[in-house]
């Protein structure tokens, strides 16, 4: 091994220059490559099936939210109602325009979960990472402050927590008449943010106590270094945990609005939307509903088996 | 008679009115903490100065009140609960405890640095050693990340870290015990301070990397010409490295000494019962020394001596009266320098 041999000379060259101190003794072997939390916690995760899995099929559904014309030709808002009305899907049609069939107003089901990908993504991943950022920082600043900050930032997180998030969400969205995915989005991080606050002030008070960053103190680290280079990377994991998991929880909200016809405005896809107009041919015609239901729950399945797989990475206690 | 009476009148362990010339000059600093069982008392007027080049030996048990003291010094004491009712800290003749908080912050690594005890715990795990020893420089400095690691990899080498170009952007869980405490004593340095406070820096390590690392550390103190602030409880360190001693009990010094003059007539009572129980080869089947009975509660420190109730020389003078640290002389009465001892019958435990 080329690495092992480079130490040896190089310790000796270092007992040569210490002269007659005593020779170090516990030097170990130099590993190939030095390897932080984050890698180790992402050769873990390359081996778990469970994330492989998870993780191609998110990369699919991102890949679909962002390009759904490369998969279809047939248009997701144009129907034929005299030619296509609840057209019976042709499962051997595969990626064909009637492979999940056709809607009450004779649009091509297959486009319709394709392009609502897209909405549903947006809202999923803009709320998290909305509530991340806000509910982070509020969680850092009452953590590390304490006192008065902590107080104030509690206890307003406690009047959030007791506001039901879809109940609540439902009262602001009411208040709009034009819902587009920002108004969503907003509506469901204003009610959100309380958990990750919740979860970092947790994790900072814990950290904030730890020797390092004592010592990152006593060495002269001003706040904004210690709060950020020093705390944080060593709170984060948990609220990595908790956002990747909320994420799949979002994606349901936007939907359950949209179902309950509070959600995105009636022009734009929606899986939610279209899962409500499902539901008055449930009886006949069960596959306008069947697939936009399975590809919400396909979708949400992938994320928590994602946010999942993270935690158990990131879990010291589970190495 | 009140405590403020009898510590305003406590000599400095050496002499001199002045503290122009003292790299640090701790006066009268008392530290408590606020609890809910009460005001814990964790030092109680504590006199000692440091000269540059110069190391002084805090020595006592745990909760002795020398890593309060310390932490005071460095400014890191959690304030609340810790407070600060009375006492200086001067630092090159200026009061540390009136500056403002940057203030503080600059001295701290740059002019005033702290070695910990436990270095795996004192590293921050998600940080290369390499970024941390830079992050020196690029606070204090403002040096470019390159620049600064560059200097990491000098800091590295000039505490034998082998192959330091190599394991430069290792992490601390790669390093051993040994090698992580040399690090933590680099980052020390870095910014070549004069002053250091190791708080048990060997305490974690094995007993063969020990003498290594306080060795390394006597050598560089030596190099920089800086003053060094060794916590400990372990004697057997101390007799190698130490000019002086200060010995702690209860948050009060009780004696002070150049350091062989106290291995050889110690003239506390604690101070010999410390003595008494290090295991020696020539005792050997004896039953080994030990002070009876416990470090006092620090929430009710004992009437007049604190060490009263443990000592084997305790008359009803100590249960009343608290001893002054008084200059401790020879029996024809020509002064020790640097010696004192707060106990009332010092006399009798020196030259007894």
């Amino acid at each position: 091994m080329p690495d092992l041999t480079k130490t040896s000379s190089a310790s000796e060259e270092a007992a040569a220059v210490a002269g007659s101190t005593p020779v170090i003794t516990d030097a170990g072997p130099v590993p190939e490559k030095p390897r932080s939390l984050g890698a180790d916690a992402w050769r873990g995760l390359r081996r778990n099936p469970l994330f492989v899995i998870s993780g191609l099929l998110v990369l699919l559904i991102l890949f679909v939210a962002a390009f759904p014309g490369l998969f279809t030709s047939a248009s997701p808002t144009i129907g034929d109602p005299a030619k296509h009305f609840l057209g019976k899907p042709n499962l051997g049609h595969v990626f064909q325009e009637d492979w999940f069939g056709y809607d009450g107003t004779g649009r091509s089901l297959y486009a319709r979960v394709l392009y609502g990908a897209r909405n549903s993504i947006i809202v999923g991943l803009g709320v998290t990472i909305l509530v991340t950022i806000f509910g982070g920082l509020m969680g850092m600043l009452a953590g590390y402050f304490g006192g008065f900050w902590d107080s104030l930032i509690s206890r307003l997180t406690d009047v959030f927590f007791g506001i039901p998030f879809l109940l609540g969400s439902m009262v602001v969205l009411n208040a709009f008449t034009h819902r587009t995915v920002w108004v969503v989005m907003g509506a469901l991080a204003f009610l959100g943010w309380t958990q990750i606050t919740r979860v970092m002030r947790g994790a900072v008070i814990t950290t904030k106590h730890a020797d390092y960053v004592v010592a990152a103190r006593a060495l002269g680290a001003g706040t904004r270094r210690i709060l950020f280079r020093h705390i944080l990377p060593n709170a984060i994991a948990p609220v990595i945990v908790v956002a990747t998991i909320s994420l799949g929880t979002y994606i349901v909200a936007e939907s359950t609005l949209s179902y309950l016809g509070l959600g995105l405005s009636d022009d734009s896809i929606s899986w939610g939307s279209d899962i409500s107009d499902g539901t008055q041919f449930i009886r006949n015609f069960p596959h306008v509903l069947l697939f936009p239901a399975g590809a919400l729950s396909i979708t949400v399945l992938a994320f928590i088996m994602m946010g999942d797989a993270v935690r158990e990475a990131l879990d010291p206690k589970l190495r | 008679m009140t405590i403020t009476d009898i510590t305003a009148d406590v000599p400095a362990p050496r002499s001199g009115e002045d503290s122009g010339g003292k790299l640090l000059d701790v006066r009268d600093l008392h530290v408590e903490f606020h609890t809910r069982d009460g005001i814990a008392k964790a030092v109680n007027g504590v006199n000692y100065s440091v000269d540059a080049g110069e190391t002084l030996a805090v020595l006592g048990e745990s909760g002795s009140g020398k890593s309060v003291t310390a932490q005071a010094i460095m400014g890191i004491l959690d304030m609340p609960p810790g407070k600060i009712p009375q006492g200086e800290i001067l630092f090159r003749g200026q009061d540390m405890l009136k500056m403002s908080a940057e203030e503080r912050r600059k001295i701290r690594g740059n002019k005033i640095a702290m070695i910990f005890q436990d270095a795996l715990s004192s590293l921050n795990p998600v940080l290369s050693v390499g970024y941390q020893l830079g992050e020196m420089f690029r606070v204090h400095q403002g040096l470019s990340k390159k620049a600064a690691k560059a200097k990491a990899v000098e800091l590295m080498d000039r505490v034998r870290i082998p192959a330091a170009k190599e394991r430069v952007s290792d992490y601390p869980h790669q390093f051993s015990g040994g090698m992580r405490q040399r690090i933590m004593i680099a980052m020390a340095l870095a910014l070549e301070p004069d002053l250091i406070i190791a708080d048990e820096p060997t305490t974690a390590l094995d007993v063969t990397v020990q003498a290594q690392v306080m060795e390394l550390l006597a050598e560089l103190q030596r190099e920089y010409h800086m003053g060094l602030i060794l916590i400990t409880h372990d004697l057997g360190v101390v007799a190698d490295v130490a000019d002086k001693i200060a010995v702690m009990y209860a948050g009060r010094i009780v004696e002070t000494a150049p350091v062989h003059e106290l291995y050889k007539r110690p003239a506390h009572p604690y101070t010999r019962g410390l003595l008494d129980s290090i295991p020696r080869l020539d005792r050997k089947g004896q039953e080994l020394y030990a002070i009876k009975g416990l470090p006092p509660n620090l929430l009710k420190i004992p009437t007049g001596c604190a060490f009263n109730p443990r000592c084997p020389k305790a008359q009803d003078i100590c249960r009343t009266d608290v001893p002054v640290l008084e200059p401790v002389t020879e029996q024809d009465g020509s002064p020790l320098p640097g010696r004192g001892s707060a106990c009332h019958f010092w006399k009798e435990t020196i030259h007894g």
